[in-house]
């Protein structure tokens, strides 16, 4: 009886506590930042000073920029590889669009952006919410043909620096009250969807479709319907981090993003978008992000040479996997003997 | 009482499938293989159409040659689907082993004991996606890109930027043709090797354990089916095979540098879903694999000849991966949309007799 007892009083604490943690799952990802620029600063004070900081910021924007997207997908148990060859078309139709007619304005040009990657996201939405076939495949088919439309339209000729106005290019090197403007745009983009994605039901229809699709179905959620929405998005925000290149780099060639799915899935992961849909949030994708690329820089802060960057950060990946994996066993022992004891009352 | 048992075994001996019937039924034109197959002519037909240099034995070196590494990686690859998980972390354990082997090279050690540590290597790095699927339970996608990140990142850490070049003299025989034939040593020993994995597929009990922890885990393990020893050792050939293709690559190429294979991962799951293995487990044949690898070097080939750029020679890649996938469902999804038109048309139907 005693044993029993003393289970049950403690049960609701220890409940409360680790279902908070759960709840923060962002908060270990802020914390495991804030830990890695202290120990940098430690070894290297200039890790802290402003163009170190600035660069901290801009430097992931991208990233952050298609792994909101990437979460939108992944959250229903599906995956977008194109994203990495979204980017390079776009950022080279875009820098093409800004030869032939150097004052475009800049919101034109970013608009240019959006709307290639949107088209590519229809074309990956359709086939894979109308013909079901599977999103792994279809967007792997996507990412070869992007790529090698990309390399006929490119045909050796790449975007010199040069021919993209100053105007355009400020938006990838300057900064508002000493914020990198990439940052600005790559924020905006996830308090928005962040928000849509608490708020609304089509967007809550995701996870719904994630957890459960025969159960989303037979709830009356529209499944093709959001999952097509959440691949065009995918697109229109990868083809959007495409011209956010262009203003960043100001220089492209055919081989611009590639390999970058991958890296997107990894920030998205790490974030604790749970790869067999149905959890995760589009701020922990971002917080991915930007933790891999903090590592990036601490390594060079620390002197440690830059050959190690891509081991950590597979070590990272695997431990994140890990410990969300530990952290859902955890949980759903936990939610277990919470259900028994509801019973025994 | 006696009678109907021996209708039931009369109709269960005429349900016995018949071996001639089968064999007939292997080519069936609704098998994928046998349109593959199909294609593999046309693709043939298409080289031959475009440059009249095409159909020789050169080509025939120079495409094993060039295929022999994806093609070998694809074998374990195939049977990884099959089980429903992945490996994306093939071409980074293939430059690992390449990086490896260049590294103890130039500090002077014995070339076959650099292979053999490579090969170590490769279990090694096998064994560790191996555990983390099944011990931990982790989704194979996930961790393999994490290990995909971390073996590149390895390779790195061992060779950094530099280069192995100078390997001993007989290794430059690897990419010659074997003896006076036209026969690459890449493509000999892929077509042993599918061979091998094409029996123990298809014609071994652990083939069909295979097949069925793709179609279904939960009732593979409690027919007493080792799902996770199975899963396990497929990872560890699947390291094993990648160091040596690893091994292969770089006595080819005379160098060996950290970035060897990049992104070759993607060319390997492209090969294996084309080749009709579904990415959802269960399903596929090594056969299927064996045309799909012949139709993508033929295609390479015939392209390269009339001077397609390698970049754009992906958009090919890709088109033929979408329409693997959607051809097969193409008949589904049209009678599933026409059930959907006669709904909407009965209800419009059914509304406007209201209305009246």
């Amino acid at each position: 009886m005693s044993v029993i007892d003393r289970t049950e009083a403690a049960s609701p604490v220890t409940t409360s506590l680790f279902i908070k943690i759960l709840k923060f799952r962002e908060l270990a990802i802020v914390v495991a930042i804030l830990l890695v620029f202290a120990l940098t600063y430690f070894k290297n004070s200039s890790f802290a000073s402003t163009a170190s900081i600035q660069q901290m910021l801009s430097g992931p924007a991208i990233i952050i920029m298609l792994a909101v997207g990437e979460t939108l997908v992944i959250v229903t148990r599906n995956v977008d590889l194109s994203v990495g060859s979204v980017l390079g078309l776009s950022a080279y139709l875009v820098g093409d669009l800004f030869v032939h007619y150097p004052h475009m304005p800049v919101v034109l040009a970013l608009l240019v952006g959006l709307l290639i990657g949107l088209v590519c996201g229809v074309v990956n939405g359709v086939i894979v919410a109308y013909a079901r076939v599977p999103a792994l495949v279809v967007t792997l088919g996507m990412l070869y043909i992007i790529r090698g439309i990309d390399a006929i339209v490119v045909n050796g000729v790449q975007i010199q620096p040069s021919q993209i106005p100053q105007s355009f290019v400020n938006l990838g090197s300057g900064t508002i009250l000493g914020i990198p403007i990439l940052f600005l745009i790559a924020a905006a983009a996830v308090a928005i969807v962040g928000y849509v994605m608490r708020t609304f039901r089509p967007a809550r229809d995701l996870y719904a479709i994630g957890s459960n699709p025969e159960a989303a179905v037979l709830a009356g959620v529209r499944v093709p319907r959001r999952v097509f929405s959440a691949f065009a998005i995918s697109g229109a925000l990868a083809g959007l981090g495409g011209a956010l290149w262009l203003a960043e780099f100001a220089t492209v060639a055919s081989t611009a993003g590639s390999g970058y799915e991958l890296n997107v899935v990894a920030a998205v992961v790490v974030g604790g978008v749970a790869i067999f849909g149905g959890s995760g949030t589009v701020l922990g994708a971002a917080l991915g992000a930007l933790l891999l690329n903090t590592i990036d820089q601490a390594l060079v802060a620390s002197r440690v040479s830059s050959f190690w960057n891509q081991a950590v950060a597979g070590m990272l990946l695997l431990v994140a996997i890990a410990f969300d994996r530990y952290v859902s066993v955890r949980a759903e022992k936990i939610l277990r003997v919470e259900g028994a004891h509801r019973g025994d009352a | 009482m006696a009678m109907p048992e021996v209708t039931v075994l009369e109709e269960m001996l005429d349900a016995r499938p018949n071996p001639l019937v089968q064999f007939i039924q292997l080519f069936s034109p609704k098998r994928w293989e046998t349109q593959l197959v199909v294609l593999f002519i046309v693709s043939l037909l298409y080289g031959w159409w475009v440059s009249p240099y095409f159909l020789n034995l050169e080509t025939f070196f120079f495409a094993g040659l060039n295929f022999g590494e994806i093609a070998i990686m694809a074998l374990p690859m195939t049977l990884i689907i099959i089980t429903g998980e992945i490996d994306l972390s093939v071409a980074s354990m293939l430059g690992l082993s390449a990086s490896t082997l260049g590294y103890l090279f130039m500090h002077g050690w014995n070339i076959w004991l650099a292979m053999g540590i490579c090969l170590v290597v490769g279990v090694a790095g096998g064994a560790l996606n191996g555990v983390l699927v099944t011990r931990l339970g982790l989704p194979s996608i996930a961790v393999t890109i994490g290990t995909l990140t971390l073996y590149r990142g390895i390779a790195l850490i061992v060779l950094g930027s530099n280069t192995a070049v100078g390997f001993p003299t007989w290794t430059q025989k690897l990419s010659l043709p074997i003896g006076s034939t036209h026969i690459a040593y890449d493509f000999a020993i892929f077509v042993v090797l599918a061979l091998i994995f094409g029996v123990v597929l298809h014609m071994t009990p652990v083939g069909r354990s295979i097949y069925a922890i793709g179609l279904q885990p939960e009732t593979a393990f409690f027919s007493g089916i080792r799902v996770k020893r199975i899963k396990f050792s497929l990872y560890v050939i699947s390291g094993f095979l990648c160091a040596f293709a690893g091994i292969l690559y770089t006595f080819q190429q005379a160098s060996s540098a950290s970035d060897t294979g990049v992104g070759l991962e993607l060319n390997v799951v492209a090969i294996a879903l084309f080749g009709g293995v579904s990415i959802f487990g269960g399903r596929g044949t090594i056969f299927g694999v064996f045309v799909s690898v012949a139709i993508f070097a033929s295609l390479q080939s015939s392209l390269t000849a009339i001077n397609v750029s390698g970049q754009a020679q992906s958009i090919v890649t890709g088109c033929l991966l979408l329409l693997s996938v959607l051809i097969p469902n193409l008949s589904e999804t049209v009678k599933r949309l026409r059930v959907k038109w006669f709904h909407a048309r009965l209800r419009s139907v059914r509304r406007s007799g209201e209305v009246s």
